[in-house]
């Protein structure tokens, strides 16, 4: 299959403190690539993955952000239209950790209402340099409804889980949104392709006009 | 006059620059100059200007491409390229006579020695000090020129300026005196007569009394000799002045200044305040480019200082990343300063001693100041100077190329997804620093370089992968191919290419706003 076909695309942010490894998770699911001297991200960049689920094709479009406060502006511009985020801390920095609350309300102020948030405490390799014990992050996760997963992009563990729970987890919600919206409107999208990807519920009125103002 | 017109308005306006003779006039009117900071030669994006502003700017061109061309081959008997050659015969004359002049005077000052007892206690270096501290200099520097321009060799009344003239070589910086050393034989095999021919108007301007800016731009805009760049960066930034016997004691007092903040500020990284500031600094120099070099502790050391006391002392925009790739470019052009090695890269730093490091250090610190005051709304809330400027691109995009504006836009491609890093990083992260390092030559040598022109580079940058760009049908293919275009083999060929594009994009759009805008 072609890299461009699927049936499913579903936009995902990545966010996080400076340092925390958001860039080598994208690398690491996009590319299986992982540089210890990786750049600092500048403004937001931009891989793509697509994966089955269901025997259907999920093609991820995924944007890396800048950690550094300064970039907020510009960067939070990109939540919009995000069906997922991958919220990162490093599980060896306790700040890291802290900020996740911060990262939170960003969300909560610039992203859809409906976005599903993983929270994922990465760099699970150093584990002699552990500030923050998984339980106490699962706990925190659980409270906020956030799924939760530790991860290291540098030894690969778990980095295709995150990815791959999180598609799956917005493709469940968007699969019944559309059955729930045909049964509504008698209103089916083309067989295969959703070219924008359907926040989960409420505003059902919002995709269809984005679908039909695209070309404008 | 009659034939071959435009060429001939060239050469009236060259002569118009240095009147009664075609001899440079070295003269006290080239204060020390920050073209960051005053665009003099031209304010483009402001108003059109007047018409001979726009010649000027076309003789800069013709003049770039002449100095570019093989204009200095002695062999080509075109009429004119010997006419230019003549013009680099006379300067080398005026640097004979210069020598001359020095010479006459060192014997008329023996005679003249019993009478002027005041002249005699005082070695004459000293005195040549003393009266560049004294003076604010433009009398001072002003006699030097007539002394110059001047053909009598004998005027006693110019007895200070030719001291001065003579203290010249031992204030000079050692590397510029190496150069000037080998001067008369410096076609050393590894240039070409071209390269050597340009090494050497370097070396002939930057050999003062006083360098002229103007020319010194001009000549640098289309690429400063690696063995020239240090003194032409410095001098370009306005980090020194134009005046050759005060740059020592510029370069003296800005070292120092820059090592009291040092001394004043470094200690409070760890404070509650500034810990934000150094932990994000922290984090971000080992992951810049040069991979080499940036892994050096010496190197990681120095830029720390370097970004944290910029930060520090510039509370409205603070340290933001992408600043610290700003830093590299200097560093490693003021390194070279010091080696011999051709590839920095692979240089172990620490092998300086440690006294050029800290000269390194605060000359770096200067000149990436001078270049942060010319873009510092790129780094402040909200970054206002990068959206502004994306803005343009685009506006500017949509004028020059249509096809490629209406292809971007119809699959959904913002410049900001892909144009943001280009002005925060001013292309750094887009081509190899080697291309970074001829950029800036150019930069430097522009008014609003590092901002306006930037644009136009941008702009020349962008449709220069027009082709690769109309094939490209989907928009995460699109941005994908923007975020990493494929430049790692990009030489200075690329640059120059890119530039002259810049320059002819700038030249047809900047002055004519109904142009420019939609």
């Amino acid at each position: 299959t072609r890299d461009d076909e699927y049936d499913y695309l579903f936009k995902v942010v990545l966010i996080g403190d400076s340092g925390v490894g958001k860039s080598n998770l994208l690398s690491r699911f996009t590319r299986n690539e992982f540089n210890l001297e990786s750049k600092s991200t500048i403004g937001v960049e931009f891989a793509t993955r697509s994966i089955q689920v269901d025997g259907k094709t999920i093609k991820a479009q995924i944007w890396d952000t800048a950690g550094q406060e300064r970039y907020r502006a510009i960067t939070s511009a990109y939540y919009r239209g995000a069906v997922g985020a991958l919220l990162v801390y490093d599980i060896a920095k306790h700040l890291t950790y802290e900020n996740v609350e911060r990262w939170l309300k960003e969300l909560r102020d610039h992203a859809d209402n409906n976005i599903v948030i993983m929270l994922v405490g990465n760099k699970s390799d150093l584990r002699h340099l552990r500030a923050v014990p998984t339980d106490e992050a699962r706990a925190f996760a659980e409270k906020n409804n956030l799924s939760f997963i530790e991860t290291s992009a540098l030894d690969s563990t778990n980095v295709e889980e995150a990815f791959k729970n999180i598609l799956t987890e917005i493709y469940r919600i968007v699969s019944q949104k559309q059955i729930a919206d045909r049964s509504a409107h008698d209103e089916s999208p083309g067989n295969n392709v959703v070219d924008i990807s359907v926040p989960p519920t409420t505003d059902g009125q919002k995709s269809n006009k984005l679908q039909c103002c695209q070309n404008l | 006059m009659a034939s071959d017109g435009g060429r001939k308005q060239f050469w009236k306006r060259s002569g118009a620059k240095v009147p009664g003779s075609i001899q440079h006039v070295y003269g006290a009117q080239h204060p020390p100059f920050d073209p960051l900071l005053h665009g003099t030669l031209i304010k483009p994006g402001s108003k059109p200007p007047t018409t001979p502003v726009k010649l000027k700017k076309v003789s800069t061109f013709q003049e770039f491409e002449s100095n570019t061309s093989d204009a200095w081959d002695l062999g080509d008997d075109d009429d004119e390229l010997l006419a230019i050659a003549a013009e680099n015969l006379n300067t080398e004359v005026v640097m004979e006579t210069a020598h001359k002049v020095i010479q006459n005077h060192s014997k008329l000052q023996e005679q003249h020695k019993f009478q002027e007892e005041h002249l005699q206690e005082e070695k004459q270096e000293e005195f040549a000090q003393l009266t560049s501290v004294a003076c604010g200099d433009n009398r001072l520097v002003k006699s030097v020129s007539e002394g110059h321009t001047s053909s009598s060799l004998d005027n006693a009344s110019e007895n200070s300026s030719m001291q001065r003239s003579q203290s010249l070589p031992q204030t000079s910086m050692p590397p510029l005196t190496s150069g000037m050393a080998d001067y008369n034989t410096s076609v050393t095999p590894a240039l070409t007569e071209r390269e050597a021919s340009r090494l050497d108007k370097f070396k002939q301007l930057l050999a003062g009394p006083n360098t002229d800016l103007d020319e010194l731009r001009k000549l640098s805009w289309s690429g400063i000799p690696k063995r020239v760049r240090p003194i032409a960066w410095k001098l370009l930034s306005g980090y020194l002045p134009a005046n050759v016997d005060r740059r020592e004691s510029t370069l003296q007092r800005k070292r120092k200044e820059y090592f009291a903040f040092v001394e004043q500020y470094y200690d409070s990284r760890n404070d509650e305040s500034h810990q934000d500031t150094y932990r994000q600094i922290h984090i971000d120099i080992p992951r810049m480019s040069p991979e080499v070099l940036r892994l050096q502790p010496k190197v990681t050391e120095i830029f720390e200082r370097i970004l944290f006391i910029w930060a520090i002392r510039h509370p409205a925009s603070g340290y933001v990343q992408g600043i610290n790739d700003l830093v590299t470019p200097f560093f490693v052009v003021f390194v070279c300063e010091y080696i011999e090695e051709e590839e920095v890269e692979n240089f172990d730093v620490s092998s300086l001693p440690e006294e050029v490091l800290q000269n390194i250090e605060a000359d770096s610190y200067w000149c990436m100041s001078k270049l942060l005051d010319g873009i510092q709304d790129n780094y402040t809330f909200a970054q206002p100077g990068i959206q502004k400027k994306v803005k343009m691109l685009e506006e500017l995009v949509s004028r020059i190329d249509e096809q490629v504006h209406r292809h971007l836009d119809q699959h959904e491609v913002k410049y900001l997804q892909f144009a943001f890093r280009w002005m925060n990083n001013l292309l750094m992260r887009e081509v190899p620093l080697r291309c970074t390092i001829r950029l800036w030559d150019t930069y430097q040598s522009e008014p609003e370089g590092f901002s306006h022109f930037h644009l136009y580079v941008c702009a020349a940058f962008l449709v220069r992968w027009r082709k690769k760009i109309l094939e490209e049908k989907d928009f995460q293919e699109l941005l994908i191919f923007l975020q990493n275009l494929p430049t790692v083999h990009w030489g200075n060929e690329d640059i120059s290419v890119l530039l002259a594009e810049a320059y002819r994009l700038k030249f047809a759009f900047a002055d004519a706003p109904n142009h420019y805008k939609k």
